[in-house]
């Protein structure tokens, strides 16, 4: 049986990724984004920032020590049905999840003109 | 180098004070440094002191300050 191990939330200000596009371009995408992620939510800010919300919402519910380094890369958010989210994640955050037993992840995303949010809880076995 | 650190700050990290008067221990995400805008930061920083932070250093731990900035970008410039 599975239980929530952890949940997050994000908000994200469009605006400030369509500064980032603007002002970095491929090196802000090439940090913060998978390419999968490139190919499925960009070039819309927007969207891009549901993504963003969604990787920082991630990373809330498995609370990683701020002395621990996980890269935005190592996890990777996709779309899927009515607004829902679908994580995957690799290397750093991949092992994290491991540690905290998480085996999967539910979420979900919204956007509100300019802002957008997700909620994300990770889920694991029930000791 | 704190001066150049809290002007990066000043234009980046969408604070609602002015980093001039944050003080170099502050906690930067508690004075309203949200995750995104930590990106900005980190990539303005590489820009302005020509490194790049390697993926063991991004961290929250490293941009939660100006002395933890500031340290890390001394040991990438073989500083420390």
């Amino acid at each position: 049986m599975e239980s929530a191990r952890g949940v997050g939330v994000d908000i994200v200000d469009a605006c400030e990724v369509e500064d980032a596009l603007a002002r970095w371009g491929e090196r802000y995408l090439a940090r913060v984004y998978t390419r999968r992620e490139v190919a499925t939510w960009d070039p819309s800010p927007r969207r891009l920032a549901v993504c963003f919300a969604a990787k920082e919402a991630a990373l809330k519910a498995l609370a990683p020590p701020e002395t621990e380094a996980v890269p935005w890369p190592s996890i990777d958010v996709q779309p899927g049905p009515r607004g829902t989210l679908l994580l995957e994640l690799f290397g750093e955050g991949a092992k994290l999840a491991e540690r905290r037993g998480v085996g999967r992840f539910v979420g979900s995303a919204t956007l509100a003109g300019d802002r957008a949010a997700a909620v994300v809880v990770a889920l694991g076995d029930t000791a | 180098m704190n001066d150049e650190i809290r002007e990066i700050l000043r234009l980046h990290a969408h604070l609602p004070i002015d980093p001039g008067s944050l003080a170099t221990e502050a906690d930067l995400f508690a004075a309203g440094m949200s995750s995104h805008a930590s990106v900005g930061v980190m990539l303005a920083l590489e820009e302005r002191f020509g490194v790049e932070f390697p993926d063991h250093m991004l961290k929250r731990e490293v941009f939660g300050t100006i002395d933890s900035i500031r340290s890390a970008l001394e040991e990438l410039a073989g500083v420390r």
